[in-house]
């Protein structure tokens, strides 16, 4: 094994003399050059453009042209090429202006089924190089590659090479590498280079590299913190590391220790493979906005049958409800309630998100509307017999019933009243 | 206003209402107690907006008048002062002061207007009872224990109480249920309860109730209406608003057709389901009971601890059935019945059980198995 910090080919995986440009053995660019190169072992994988890729992978006449995944007139973008980006296109814009921006660009449904079956096959694909893989989404997650390097006969760096160039080859998509000493830096360095990249963040250069960017690259600060922050004069990551630990408590209390640690490099988060399910959510972006409770429900009640299913089928239950919605200007109302019997049923969680949205029905427009399940527990507690619930038993064999017909001949077999459409007036 | 009165004869009395004030409330008028003194007497009064407890004591009035004074900070001096002395209030003129002489002791004490008192007392009343204090003490005390915390399901936090037509007599009936366990208990329906209204009466509400009933020889006087009830008790008040919701159709969840019986001395149960749960964990508290021809055997397994068996003989001879339950609630639930043996109804391990001291008592419980 050559010493640390020799150049390491990501193509042939052959370790290149100290202050080559190119491989020797095969002529490619990609030399992955680091002194602590060997020395690292946190990672972060990070699938490219995923549901984009995977849709060119099967369509070879979509390789050259504009692709975005997402939903019909009013939806999002769920991902887009690269291509697609280089017209402004960004995952979360909303469809129209998507659009407007590349209308030469090839819309695609998401087919979350086949997304999920490649997303499985690289997970699998990682838990080969180690077992503390902590998935973040069905195309990324965290590597622990800690004490490795006799199995894979090889540092982390170079596991980790290989495992990109066989997904490459095995799977036909791309990913790209972060790899640092911790979580924060291992993820922030696996975006510093997409696609297909492999960026390695050291010790000796992490706070420098920090320095320059705006808080808002830190981990959990979004627009409001961000906002918070900007009134403390701290707009770079470089505001905050040349403040004092104790000013930062002071000032921001706990969550102020959390963004001086960061800032300065300091995370000392494990990768923990076992990071359960939170939630389990649904939501709609409807076509035009809506504002009347009579075109809502049904919405909702087939979000909350949406909920309801992916509970049954991961075996969890819920014991909060959480309601969120869109206005027509773009501003995100959540109303939640909790501490409910855990439940998996559609006609337990309808009631709860309905009297959570009645308070907000009347003038306001609404552009999107989602409902979610937390403070997730065992589907074995689900639902448990109910001494002050005497309709209990008959709402779960009714449900169980519906569920089963659904089963065999399909999820529009049978609808609650409430799911039937209306007549249009 | 300007009072004297016996320190005894006071302080028991703030003892009855100064248990209302809430230690911690926003608005300052609900730390106090009002002081009324009219004629030969002193009115008394304490609320916390949903519960307001009055009470008249025989006073020396000097002047009629009234004020309002902090009801912790009123008790503590009421009750340290010596015993057999004599309290003076003396109100003056202008308010905002009240001067408490007793002995050598002198207090001067911040008071806040008697116009600012809120009235809980208002609104008719539809429905009047006279009933015995005993009666009372045990609608409440045999089904307090399974009214639910759970704030989601606010209708449950409180005793139900309503009439039901049984085999021709009218009954007066007290339920609660937490979801788990549920407790009914009935007596003959005193005249003017019939037809009165299903009330759900607050847990704060009933708590006060069992702590006034001094004399169980006495007698209590009932007045509600579909919003508050009030409990009169001679020279205590108690008023108090309503749970306003629905409580759930109890009758639909006890079972009748479980036929499997089984009879146990009750103290031996009781004793050896204590012993065998000595050893469950603090999450699991179940106890397995496993059935057969005139044997119960109890136990408990906590994969941390060990394990624990005892058997006790009993009256069954249904086919064998092993069951778990709630050990806690097993022993609530035990505490509460009043004969030497106690009749189970069970149907299956996955079904609700009823527990009572023998067929037809007052008092029915049922609670849910737990999986063993």
């Amino acid at each position: 094994m050559a010493g640390t910090g020799a150049p390491l080919c990501r193509d042939c995986l052959s370790d290149a003399p100290a202050g080559a440009r190119r491989c020797p053995s095969c002529g490619s660019p990609r030399l992955l050059i680091h002194p602590e190169r060997d020395a690292l072992s946190i990672a972060h994988v990070d699938c490219d453009a995923f549901y984009a890729a995977i849709e060119k992978r099967d369509d070879p006449s979509l390789r050259d042209r504009p692709v975005i995944i997402g939903g019909g007139q009013r939806g999002v973008v769920a991902t887009c090429c690269y291509i697609a980006r280089t017209c402004g296109v960004r995952s979360a814009m909303p469809m129209f202006k998507a659009r407007a921006l590349c209308p030469e660009a090839i819309v695609v449904k998401p087919d979350m089924a086949k997304y999920a079956a490649v997303g499985r096959l690289v997970r699998a694909r990682m838990l080969t190089l180690t077992p503390l893989v902590e998935p973040l989404s069905i195309d990324e997650a965290f590597l622990d590659l800690s004490g490795t390097q006799r199995l894979h006969h090889g540092s982390p760096a170079a596991t980790l090479a290989r495992f990109a160039s066989q997904i490459e080859r095995d799977l036909g998509i791309t990913v790209s590498v972060g790899l640092s000493y911790c979580k924060f830096l291992a993820k922030l360095a696996s975006d510093m280079d997409k696609p297909r990249g492999f960026t390695i963040i050291g010790r000796a250069e992490a706070k420098a590299l920090l320095a320059p960017l705006p808080v808002g690259r830190i981990w959990g600060v979004g627009k409001v913190a961000t906002e918070k922050l900007a009134a403390g004069g701290l707009r770079a990551i470089a505001d905050i590391q040349a403040r004092a630990e104790s000013d930062m408590i002071r000032d921001f209390g706990r969550e102020g220790q959390r963004l001086w640690r960061l800032s300065n490099g300091v995370d000392t988060r494990a990768v923990s493979p076992d990071r359960e399910t939170r939630s389990i959510s649904s939501e709609t972006t409807f076509e035009q906005d809506i504002s009347d409770a009579e075109a809502l429900l049904p919405i909702l009640h087939a979000l909350c049958e949406k909920v309801a299913h992916r509970l049954k089928t991961a075996d969890l239950a819920g014991r909060s409800v959480t309601l969120k919605l869109k206005t027509s200007d773009f501003r995100t109302k959540t109303r939640s309630r909790s501490g409910l019997r855990a439940t998996q049923l559609a006609a337990r969680i309808f009631p709860v998100a309905r009297d959570l949205l009645t308070p907000e029905l009347g003038r306001t427009l609404y552009r999107l509307i989602g409902v979610g399940v937390s403070d997730l527990v065992d589907g074995s507690d689900a639902d448990q017999a109910d001494l002050a619930d005497p309709d209990l038993a008959r709402l779960k064999a009714t449900e169980t019933a519906m569920d089963a017909i659904r089963a065999k001949f399909g999820g529009k077999a049978v609808v609650k009243g409430i799911g039937l459409e209306r007549p249009r007036k | 206003m300007k009072i004297t009165l016996e320190r005894a004869a006071l302080l028991k009395s703030l003892g009855h209402v100064h248990r209302v004030v809430e230690r911690r409330t926003t608005i300052p008028i609900l730390s106090n107690v009002l002081l009324q003194a009219d004629g030969r007497s002193l009115l008394l009064k304490a609320t916390d907006l949903d519960l307001e407890v009055t009470e008249t004591v025989a006073a020396d009035v000097g002047m009629a008048g009234g004020t309002t004074l902090p009801a912790h900070t009123l008790y503590d001096i009421v009750r340290k002062l010596p015993e057999g002395a004599q309290v003076s209030l003396d109100a003056g003129e202008d308010g905002g002061q009240l001067l408490l002489k007793s002995g050598r002791s002198r207090f001067m004490l911040q008071s806040l207007p008697e116009s600012d008192f809120p009235d809980l007392s208002a609104g008719e009343m539809t429905h009047k009872f006279t009933l015995a204090a005993a009666d009372l003490k045990k609608l409440i005390e045999k089904t307090q224990f399974a009214i639910s915390n759970e704030e989601t399901r606010y209708y449950l936090n409180g005793i139900y109480m309503h009439t039901s037509e049984i085999d021709g007599h009218s009954m007066l009936r007290a339920v609660a249920t937490d979801g788990h366990r549920l407790a009914r208990v009935e007596i003959p329906a005193p005249a003017g309860a019939v037809g009165m209204p299903g009330v759900i009466v607050p847990r704060k509400a009933v708590n006060e109730v069992l702590k006034l009933i001094e004399d169980a020889e006495s007698e209590v006087t009932i007045d509600l209406s579909s919003n508050k009830i009030r409990f009169n008790f001679g020279q205590v008040v108690l008023t108090s608003k309503l749970i306003d919701g629905t409580f759930p159709d109890y009758a639909r969840v006890i079972p009748a057709g479980n036929d499997k019986r089984l009879v146990v001395e009750r103290s031996d149960f009781q004793r050896a389901v204590d012993r065998v749960s000595t050893i469950s964990s603090e999450r699991g508290r179940a106890v397995k009971m496993a059935l057969t021809d005139g044997k119960l055997v109890l136990s408990v397994t906590n994969p941390d601890a060990g394990n624990a068996v005892e058997e006790l003989e009993v009256d069954y001879d249904s086919t064998p059935l092993d069951i778990g339950f709630n050990a806690r609630y097993l022993l609530d639930i035990a505490n509460q019945l009043d004969s030497d043996t106690a009749l189970f109804r069970l149907a299956d391990s996955g079904s609700p059980t009823i527990i009572q001291d023998r067929d037809g008592a007052a008092a029915l419980y049922v609670l849910m198995p737990m999986r063993v």
